[in-house]
Formats: structure tokens, sequence, C-alpha cells
């Protein structure tokens, strides 16, 4: 590709769920330290893609996989790989907001103390407080990180979702779309934070919103019916779609 | 840095759930052994021979007398089948319409608030342990309806009944009330925009669409009843008589074995023979209840369709 | 036309208020045997009967190792019965693949055993843990009549079997009630399966398995027919130090002072008084339990 080096690679990946073939021979490298939104009508299985690149599509029965996921050149389906190792360098926002029934705090420092060698308290509290401010919330919620993290707001929420998955440092961000359960203020402050947060971190977006896509993403694949039409730069793929079928669901005419 | 697993990194996590495994198995081989402990000391009285010369099957259904401890021993179960039928029938009788009525109320015709005061003391009766309620119809009820009605005898299968329901109403209106609840509000509101009264919506349209749920806690409470000890043993007086007299001195399947166990010899024909019933009463509650869960779950997955 | 739809609105209305009565006499038949008990009983309890042994053949003393032995029982129950049937859901719930036949069948076992009337598990326990149990640890040890006899461990073992489904049912519907979506949260920040089920899972499932054991309690407290034969005794002169002695427990002490006693109306004081004291403790247990189930519901209507 035009920009970056390619870390994560996704090679001739087919995704069958019992004898029903979800995903089909997709292909795509992700750019490092670039937003990639995959978008496509619903069913079409971008989430079921997202979930393929953390390996969280385990949690469903009867799926199977073919091809190659690449992170750093080495492959995650392979046999003995450490899921939960792959999980920390792969963190993941849900599409609803869904912290822990415990402090803010503690949500924070949850992937933290599950590690191998947790922290004493005064780091933990500097990661805590790093990754707060990092998913620009460490202002709204300094003052009560004791308290519960479910009597925030749906955004609020969202951003500790976020703040939580920075904490354990991964190298790749899996949103979920993010902000289909939100407001469109907090839409917008997650779109922004999602813009800041690419100087460090890879990221790759499911939505639904195609003006999402164009404000927040570098690159952008299209998958319909499980198949990867066509994936670029996100510009391009907007003002100049190489695909028939990308201008019909860009301009609006199904999805 | 690989992302290979390392070895024995989660040696400690493998071994707790190892364990939980372990336990998991060996809880429901218990559950499981039950059932066959129960049944391999009751296969002696068609297997053993030594055995047999005191208590074959066919004595079960010879005569009409079970006296098992006498020089001439007598192991007819008509006497305590009878008695277990008898009381589960008064028991039933008097508790169904009293619990189905209930539940009624508080699904169709009782508000919020009335309803979160019923449920607890359903729940609360439920609480009261069986040897209170024996302890109860013994000793109060037994000698107030006695004086009442002018019975001939104060402990009867009548006395027992009673008591028995007060201890199966929660169970039916428990299984009914989540029944009726289980009907859809658009059932309700579609009949109430026919111009239906709520008498009629509730009997004409939410009761028959939960019936299957309602018949399932009519059994649900039966399985309990024909199972239920300490009640019977304390206030149906404790005969072992052959008679449909209601109002006569009865004794139960359970009762037998609860008032027998004690004294028994071990390995005798009478010790198989109480097995031999234990054996009976558990698969008759298991079948009825199994009936009642299929039904329930019949009922559910009609009204909710097939989604899992 | 008019006064035909008022005749019905009134019939309706005398219906609907039978049902409603069936609701009151519910009411009336917890009140009248809670009143029967209090007024029966409330003038035998005295500090010296909850501490004092009986004496005089039940007829003057206390219930105190009724006491002593119930609460001996019943710990060594929960002891037995909590862990496993933790464990046991936690593995049906977390680990077994939910659309496997087999885990299915032990499903639908386990609630059906719930329904397994008490006096066979009475019967179970005294062929099984004293006869075949005990009677092979007996042979084995080279003595006789320790293990192969009615003890508290064989009570408390029955009891906890027989509740085993209660807990097994109780904890499973509390894991039921965690959303998927925090299991996913957790696996995705990187904890292992383990650790999402002890850090996230269980800690939310405590209260509907509090509730659970509280109920199983309350239900092992009051139970008679399972015990009578597996260890409880008419009446001991000391009380109980292992659990292979015999012990003495309030509802079987009930049971005795109602049916066995040559003397009902001297022992009727007493057996007024023991049975308000199991009253009592069996209400306010299911009271807690009550309370902590409607707690947690609104708990879980005000944080989701």
């Amino acid at each position: 590709m035009q920009t970056g080096i390619n870390r994560l690679e996704i090679k001739d990946f087919n995704l069958y769920y019992h004898r029903t073939k979800a995903l089909e021979d997709i292909s795509m490298m992700i750019p490092e330290k670039k937003v990639t939104a995959i978008i496509g009508p619903s069913g079409c299985g971008k989430s079921t893609l997202l979930r393929s690149i953390n390996r969280m599509n385990e949690m469903i029965d009867g799926v199977t996989v073919e091809g190659q996921v690449l992170l750093d050149g080495e492959d995650i389906y392979q046999q003995d790989i450490d899921v939960v190792e792959l999980r920390r360098k792969v963190g993941m926002v849900f599409q609803r907001p869904n912290p822990f029934p415990k402090s803010i705090f503690e949500n924070v420092a949850f992937g933290v103390r599950m590690g191998d060698n947790v922290p004493a308290k005064q780091k933990l509290e500097e990661v805590v407080e790093r990754s707060l401010k990092e998913a620009a919330i460490w202002d709204e919620v300094k003052d009560r990180l004791h308290r519960s993290a479910m009597e925030l707001s749906g955004g609020q929420q969202q951003r500790i979702c976020i703040a939580r998955a920075l904490a354990v440092e991964p190298e790749v961000i899996l949103m979920d779309e993010p902000a289909s359960a939100l407001d469109p203020i907090a839409t917008a402050k997650i779109e922004e934070l999602i813009f800041r947060l690419k100087e460090k971190y890879t990221i790759v977006i499911v939505t639904h919103n195609m003006q999402q896509a164009a404000r927040v993403s570098d690159f952008t694949a299209f998958l319909m019916l499980g198949k990867l039409v066509e994936f670029g730069p996100t510009e391009k793929m907007m003002t100049n779609p190489g695909s028939k079928l990308t201008e019909d669901y860009i301009t609006g005419r199904f999805g | 840095m690989s992302l290979k697993k390392t070895r024995f990194k989660y040696l400690g996590e493998s071994l707790i759930e190892g364990n939980i495994k372990i336990t998991a198995i060996l809880a429901i081989i218990a559950v499981f052994l039950i059932f066959f402990f129960i049944l391999r000391e009751s296969l002696p009285i068609f297997f053993n021979g030594e055995v047999q010369q005191e208590i074959t099957f066919g004595k079960f259904f010879q005569g009409i007398q079970w006296q098992p401890v006498s020089d001439h021993p007598r192991f007819s179960l008509w006497p305590i089948i009878m008695g277990s039928l008898k009381v589960t029938m008064i028991a039933l009788v008097f508790a169904v319409p009293v619990a189905i009525g209930a539940a009624l109320y508080s699904s169709e015709f009782a508000g919020r608030r009335l309803k979160e005061f019923i449920k607890p003391v359903v729940e609360l009766l439920a609480g009261i342990p069986s040897v209170v309620l024996g302890f109860f119809a013994l000793i109060i009820m037994a000698s107030f309806l006695k004086n009442i009605f002018g019975w001939t005898y104060r402990l009867n299968a009548v006395n027992a009944g009673i008591a028995l329901g007060f201890a199966i109403i929660p169970a039916i209106y428990s299984l009914a009330e989540d029944a009726l609840n289980a009907v859809p509000k658009s059932f309700r509101e579609a009949a109430l925009g026919l111009g239906a009264t709520p008498w009629q919506t509730a009997v004409k349209v939410v009761l028959p669409a939960a019936l299957p749920g309602v018949s399932a806690a009519v059994l649900f409470g039966m399985g309990r009843a024909v199972g239920e000890t300490m009640v019977v043993l304390m206030a149906a007086g404790n005969a072992p008589l052959f008679s449909l007299n209601p109002l006569e001195s009865t004794r139960t399947m359970t009762a037998t074995i609860a008032a027998e166990l004690g004294e028994v010899v071990f390995g005798s024909g009478h010790y198989h023979a109480l097995f031999f019933i234990g054996l009976t009463l558990f698969t008759v509650t298991f079948v009825i209840n199994l009936i009642s869960w299929a039904l329930f779950d019949g009922l559910m997955s009609k009204l909710y369709g097939a989604k899992k | 036309m008019n006064s035909k739809g008022h005749l019905r609105k009134i019939k309706d209305r005398i219906k609907i208020g039978l049902t409603g009565s069936a609701v009151l006499l519910i009411l009336a038949i917890l009140a009248v045997i809670l009143g029967t008990v209090i007024i029966g009983g409330y003038k035998s309890i005295s500090w010296e009967f909850l501490t004092q042994p009986p004496k005089e053949g039940m007829t003057k003393g206390g219930i105190f190792p009724a006491i002593f032995g119930m609460v001996f029982s019943l710990l060594m129950m929960l002891i037995a019965v909590v862990p496993v049937g933790v464990a046991t859901a936690v593995y049906l719930h977390e680990y077994a693949r939910p659309d496997f036949i087999l885990t299915k069948l032990i499903r639908g076992a386990v609630n059906n055993l719930a329904g397994v009337p008490s006096i066979v598990f009475g019967l179970f326990g005294l062929g099984f843990f004293i006869q075949f149990i005990g009677g092979s640890l007996d042979r084995s040890l080279g003595q006789s009549g320790l293990f192969g006899q009615p003890c508290i461990l064989w009570a408390s073992l029955t009891l906890a079997l027989m509740n085993l489904p209660m807990i097994i049912v109780a904890t499973e519907e509390a894991l039921r009630a965690v959303p998927q979506a925090e299991r996913a949260g957790a696996l995705a920040l990187g904890a292992t399966k383990w650790q999402t089920i002890q850090n996230v899972v269980l800690p939310q499932a405590i209260p509907g398995i509090l509730t659970g054991v509280v109920l199983v309690v309350s239900r092992g407290a009051g139970e008679v027919a399972p015990i009578m034969f597996t260890g409880a005794a008419y009446y001991l002169p000391y009380l109980p130090k292992l659990p292979t002695d015999q012990f003495m427990t309030l509802g079987y002490h009930i049971f005795v002072m109602t049916t066995q006693s040559p003397d009902i109306d001297a022992t009727m004081p007493i057996a007024m008084g023991a049975t308000l004291v199991l009253l009592a403790l069996t209400f306010s247990l299911n009271i807690i339990a009550i309370i902590i189930r409607s707690r947690t519901r609104s708990q879980l209507r005000k944080g989701r």
C-alpha cells in the first residue's frame, strides 16, 4: 500500500458458521497507525471479520476458519497461539458500552490486573490516569474514580471502555460500531478521540455510517455478502469508487 | 515477541478448571446414583431366591393387607397406594382452586403493589417446614375439624389432605402465575379492545392460552403431594386400611417408609419392600415432574416461538 | 340492555372477588398457623429454654441440644453442598457446550431431581451412606459401628445431596443473569476464561447464589424425612462432638415430642416453643432471601 508498514494482514481468509460460509476469501493489509474502516450493508460480515482479528469468534459455537491472519508476520490461527496474549495486543471496543459493574478505576485497571505481573499500586494509578487521559475522559471522572462506572452516561461509559482497552497497551484496537448506541454529541467525541488515537495505535473500525467512515478513516474496506468488494484509501473510495457496487452503496441506493 | 504459548503459564488455571470439571462430573454421578441405588436395593425382590421366600413382586398385589411385621407377613401395596391416592386427591381438590384462583387474581386483577405483596406471602407459606404443618394439623386442626363436623376419627385422610394442600398451594401458585404472566400483553389488549370484560379476558383468553402451563402447575403440585412425608405421617392417623372412606385413618406410601424404616431388619424382605416402595415413589414423581416440565416448556416455546 | 350490562358488571365483580378471596384464604392460612404457634409457644421461650437440655422426659427444660445439632448438621451440609453445587453450575453454564445433548440431559435430570420425595433421600442415605459406604469403611478399618451407623456426617450428606439441585439451579440462574457482553469485554482485554469467571462473572452472581444458600439452609432446617434414619436421635444426654456422633435436631425433636410422647399434654408447651423457634428461623431466612432478591432486582433495573 501507499503508506506505512503493514503489520496486520488478512490472507485468503474464510469463515464458516456451521456449514454456511460467512466470510469468503478475504485478503487485505491493514496499515499501521492508520484508521481502517470496514463498511457494508448489515449482515455482510463486517463484525465477523473484525472479531476474526482477535479471535473473539471463538466464543460462538460452530465457527471454523481457513486462511491466515498475520500479526507481525505471525499467523494468529496457528496451533498453540496464546489467545490471551493476542488479545492483549489486539484490544477491542464493543458496539454497546459494556463496563463491568465495578468502579471506574477497577474497570480501567482490569486488564492490567489480569496480566502476568501486576504492577504496584502507584504504577497502577499512573496507568489508569494515563489511559483515562488518552481516552479524553480524565477530566470528567478524575474526582470519582472509585464510583461505579454504571453511573456514567452511555458516551462516558464507552470512553471508559476505550480507556480500559488502552490500559493494556495494545498495538491494534478493534472498534465494533463504537458510536452506534450513542447520541450525536457523544459520537462526535468518540470520533475526535479516534482521530487522536491513531498517532499511537492501529485502528480498525466497523461502521454502518458512511459519513462516519469518511470522517475518521484513512482506508476503507467495503464488504458485501461476506466478500471484500473493494479496499483502498477512503478518499478515493468515496469520490471515485472502483466498483459499481461500492458506488451504489455509498450513494445510498441500498443498505 | 512471539504469540506462542509458553509452557506451564496456565498450569494453575488448568488445575482449577480440571477440578471444576471433576467436581461437576462427580456431582452428576451422585445424582444418578440415587436412582441406581434405590433400584439395586429393590432388585432382590425379583432375583434373590432367599428374599423371594418372604416377598415377591406378585405378593405386592395379593390381598388388601399391609402387615410386614407379623408371623405371616403380608405385603399388599393396595392399602397404601389407596392412601396416597386418597390424600393426594383431597389435597388437590382443596389446593388447586385456591392456588389457581390466587394466581389468576395476582396476574390479572391485582395492581403492581398488591402483586409484589402476594408473592412473598406465598413464598413464606412455602417456607413453613412440613413438620410444622404436620404439627399444626395433628395438634390444632384435627381437633377443630372433628368438633365442627363431628368426625369419629380425629386423624384421617381429609385432615391430612387439607394440611397437604397448604404445602402444595405455593408450588401450584407460582408455576401457574408464571404461566399466566407469560401470556403476551397483546392477547389481553386484543380481547379488551373487542369489548370483553376483564373477567372474560382472564377466563376466556388468558387462562386458555396458559392452559398447558396451568396443567403443568397442577401436575407439579400433585408430584409434591405424592412425595410429601411428614404431613401425612403426622396427620393421617397412619393405619393402613383399605378403604375409600376419606374420614377413616389412612397411611400413604411415604409414611409407610418413614414409619417402618427405623425398625426394619437390614437385608430382610421387608427392607427390600420398603426400597421398592421408594423406587415406585421415585419413578412416579419423576414421571409426573417430567410431564409437567415438558408441558411448561411446550407452552413457553409456543408463546415465544422457537427463538433461542 | 343497560341494566343487563350493569348486571354483568356486578357478576364479573363477584367472580373477581372470588379469586381475590383465594388470596385472602392463603393469607389466612399463613396467619392462623403463625398465630397458633406464636400464641401457643411464646410463653415457653426463655433464655433457659434456648440454652438448657430437655429434662424429665422432655416435659421440662429446653431445646439446646436440638438447636446445637441442627446448626452442626446444617454447617456440614453447607460445606458439602455449596462448593460442589456452585462448581457444577459453573461447569454446566460456562464450560459445557450448551447445544450438547448430554448437557441438556443433565440439566433436565437435575431439574427433575428437585422433585424427588425427601423420604426417598432418607432411604438412599440409609442404604447407601450408612450400609454401603459406612459399612465398607468399617470393614476395611477392622471395626464396627463407627461409620456404619446413623450420624451427623451421613445425615448432612443426605441433606446436601437433596439440596444439590437447588444450589445448581440457583447458581445457574445467577450466572445466566450476567450479560454475555461483560464476558466478551473481559476476554477482549486479555483475561483468561477462568479470570473472567472469577473476576467478572462470579462476583455478580453472588447475590443469586446467596439467595439459593439461604433457602437451602431454611429447607434443611425444616427437613425431617431425610435425616430421621441417617443420624437424628430421639434423645441424647450429651452434645455431639464428632461428625460420627448422632445428633438431636429441632424438626425431628418436634416430631418426636408430638407423636411419641407418653404424656402429650406435658410435652406440649415445649413442643410449641420448639415449633415457634423453628418457624422463626425458617421465616427469617426466607425473608432474608426475599430481601436479597428484590434488592438485586432493583439494582439490575437501575444499573442497566
